[in-house]
């Protein structure tokens, strides 16, 4: 019994990085219809970004929690303005395809320059150590990835469900000529979106840097699932995505426990079966 | 058209007359390096890989003697039937010689297949399952650097005697984790020691928290991670954070190699004990050697053991075909002639090729050095023992090689 409440939080603990990085895809697909292939790769981008601040300019970890997830925000900002934009209107396919090209280019020059066994990344000294919970031994650290992960997810949520700049950005989705009308700068808001979901992978990036190594490939092997997690969810659903993307991780964690084998395919199982019976997803509606 | 017809005839006529020609002293070699370019063990083989085969054509100095030398490299995913497509596409339309490096169990144990249903040759460098050399051996394949009855036979070994009696075992969930468990279970059962549990996680998993909690759980003296490459320095990094070690647990690596050493860090591997057949601080021979790799590779790695073995194999391969005064190019032949040849060269030193593709030279037991004992980057291992190649690898009184005349 302690053993599976010890699996029961770790798998909060993984799904707290579905859950941001799945929000963010969600906020992408739901704002700007596109799916965002390249997300992998940016969150990548953002654990590097944290390494690079570190062992270049001697910038420490919480510091990097704000200015990597901005950096790499620009960085999407760019591609969205000089790529992405001219999608617009275009089937989803030629979204996906490009931005999964990206991706894989992005990967390759990291790659390339970094190798695949990928850099060490120290956990904070405020954060190392941790404590015993009884049933387990908590890692300060973990602790720390699931309430603030839990708290950027539901901040994000605010932002778009419940205040004035989020009803504009969904009016401005369902219908961009109107919206425009009122004088809101809507290409300037789209953009401004794509580089809040870019910032929210980076930031996944961040956290998971001291946990994972900093890897070109780190990204590669997680998206899969995550876009997995968002069908699951319901595409472009932001609460949708943050439930599932927590559920998820602690099913995938409880498959760890009981049939170790399976636990990298069990989410993809549940997927299958939520579209033969929900094909929108479990919080989506039909379209 | 006509002309056309008769051209082709001609070049058909000519290409002809030029085999022929010099049927009996074919000087064209085709090496192919077949390995994981992108995936996570392509630092302890890949561009590092085809490099090495690279400096081994040049050092041969065979183009001067008028021998023709190509080198192909390719991808293989870590997937078998990739790789075994590559395989046959190089078999039959590039003519490929020699496959060389060939890492990943599941992927070396397939192109075992095919050299011998083809006549070709494997130098494996790079996969880990003896089995390769036992119980499907063939006389296409040399199995050139380690396997993981050598790993379990010195770090098992080793470890059971150091007091570390009770084993849990993380394993990856393919033929070499499986074949890696399997050897170690056998060394320290026999060493007195007793093996509590396992768990097997898939290939390339990130996160492995699940299964470490598992391990502490099973109160084992020795967690002993049966994976490589990335998994092996994930495990070895959250062991640290769950404080598995600090609980008095003790990590045993059964396969490292010098490029997950300098992705941990020494903070992290300080300490960890694992062996090795080849490292660049060892002598003169191979830092002589790997100062010259390391400053053509991109990142200034040095090489893994991986790599030199591409080297060292292929040096070897090419004095039996000078000993030969061509290229038969009949797999079972040249294979037959490397093992008459005793080896030598200076990165793994003097040894031989057994009789099952097995090739015999010293195993190391390497310790992980603490940051201030370590003088400069990639200064990483402490020697702390040295097994004898007579004694590091499977005795062939054990062997189900049928290749083997006892």
């Amino acid at each position: 019994m302690q053993a599976l409440y010890a699996q029961l939080l770790v798998g909060l603990i993984n799904g707290s990085f579905y859950a941001l990085l799945s929000l963010g895809l969600a906020v992408i697909f739901g704002m700007l219809n596109i799916i965002n292939f390249a997300h992998g790769a940016l969150y990548m981008m953002g654990a590097f970004c944290a390494y690079f601040l570190l062992n270049i300019a001697g910038i420490g970890y919480w510091p990097a929690l704000i200015i990597a997830p901005i950096a790499v925000g620009i960085f999407g900002m760019i591609l969205e303005r000089t790529m992405l934009q001219w999608l617009s209107g275009l089937d989803h396919l030629y979204g996906l395809l490009l931005t999964f090209g990206l991706a894989l280019i992005i990967q390759g020059i990291f790659q390339n320059y970094f190798g695949s066994s990928g850099l060490p990344y120290a956990i904070p000294d405020e954060l190392k150590g941790g404590m015993n919970l009884g049933f387990m031994f908590l890692p300060i650290y973990r602790g720390w990835v699931v309430v603030f992960s839990l708290i950027v997810c539901l901040l994000t949520w605010y932002l778009i469900e419940r205040t004035r700049l989020g009803a504009n950005l969904r009016a401005a989705t369902e219908n961009p000529t109107l919206v425009r009308a009122f004088g809101i700068n809507v290409p300037r808001m789209i953009t401004l979106t794509y580089g809040l979901g870019v910032g929210l992978a980076a930031l996944a990036g961040v956290l998971s840097a001291p946990i994972n190594q900093v890897r070109p490939l780190m990204g590669a092997d997680l998206i899969i699932v995550v876009f997995a997690v968002v069908v699951i969810g319901g595409m472009g659903s932001i609460m949708g995505s943050i439930i599932t993307g927590f559920a998820l991780g602690v099913i995938e964690g409880l498959t760890k426990y009981f049939y170790p084998e399976a636990s990298n395919t069990v989410v993809f199982v549940l997927m299958v079966l939520v579209l033969l019976v929900k094909p929108s997803g479990l919080t989506g509606r039909a379209t | 058209m006509k002309n056309r017809i008769s051209a082709l005839l001609l070049g058909t006529a000519l290409a002809f007359a030029a085999s022929s020609g010099s049927f009996a002293q074919d000087k064209t070699v085709k090496i192919g390096v077949l390995t994981d370019n992108s995936g996570l063990y392509s630092d302890l083989g890949g561009a590092g890989s085809t490099l090495a085969a690279q400096m081994a054509v040049e050092d041969s100095g065979f183009a001067a003697k008028g021998w023709k030398i190509d080198i192909i490299s390719a991808d293989h995913q870590n997937k078998p039937d990739i790789a075994t497509n590559i395989g046959r596409q190089w078999i039959d339309v590039e003519k490929v010689d020699v496959f060389m490096d060939v890492l990943n169990s599941g992927v070396g144990l397939a192109v075992n297949n095919l050299v011998k249903e083809k006549n070709s040759i494997m130098i494996n460098t790079g996969a880990a399952s003896s089995d390769l050399t036992n119980a499907q051996c063939t006389p296409n394949t040399i199995h050139w650097v380690y396997d993981t009855y050598m790993l379990a036979n010195s770090t098992g070994q080793a470890l059971v005697k150091a007091g570390g009696d009770t084993w849990y075992f993380l394993t990856a969930d393919y033929a070499f984790g499986a074949a890696l468990e399997r050897d170690t279970t056998a060394v320290v059962t026999k060493s007195g020691g007793k093996v509590l549990g396992t768990v097997k996680h898939p290939l390339n998993s990130s996160d492995f928290s699940s299964f470490l909690l598992q391990a502490q759980a099973s109160k084992a003296k020795i967690v002993g991670m049966a994976n490589a490459g990335g998994d092996t320095t994930n495990t070895i990094k959250q062991a640290s954070e769950f404080g598995i070690v600090k609980g008095g647990q003790k990590l045993a690596g059964l396969l490292l190699f010098i490029t997950d050493v300098h992705a941990l860090g020494l903070n992290v591997a300080q300490g960890l004990s694992f062996t090795e057949t080849f490292y660049w601080d060892l002598n003169d021979g191979t830092r002589a050697f790997s100062k010259r790799f390391s400053g053509r590779m991109k990142n200034k790695a040095q090489p893994s053991m991986v790599q030199a073995g591409v080297y060292s194999g292929l040096m070897h391969y090419f004095k039996a075909l000078e000993a030969m005064g061509g290229n038969p190019h009949d797999g079972a032949k040249v294979v037959a002639k490397m093992k008459e040849m005793p080896t030598d060269d200076p990165l793994f030193g003097k040894g031989t090729i057994r009789a099952d593709g097995r090739k015999i030279h010293p195993a190391y037991l390497f310790e992980v050095k603490k940051p201030e004992e370590s003088k400069g980057p990639w200064d990483y291992y402490k020697l702390i023992g040295t097994t004898p190649g007579e004694l590091a690898f499977r005795p062939l009184s054990e062997s189900t090689c049928p290749l083997v005349k006892k």
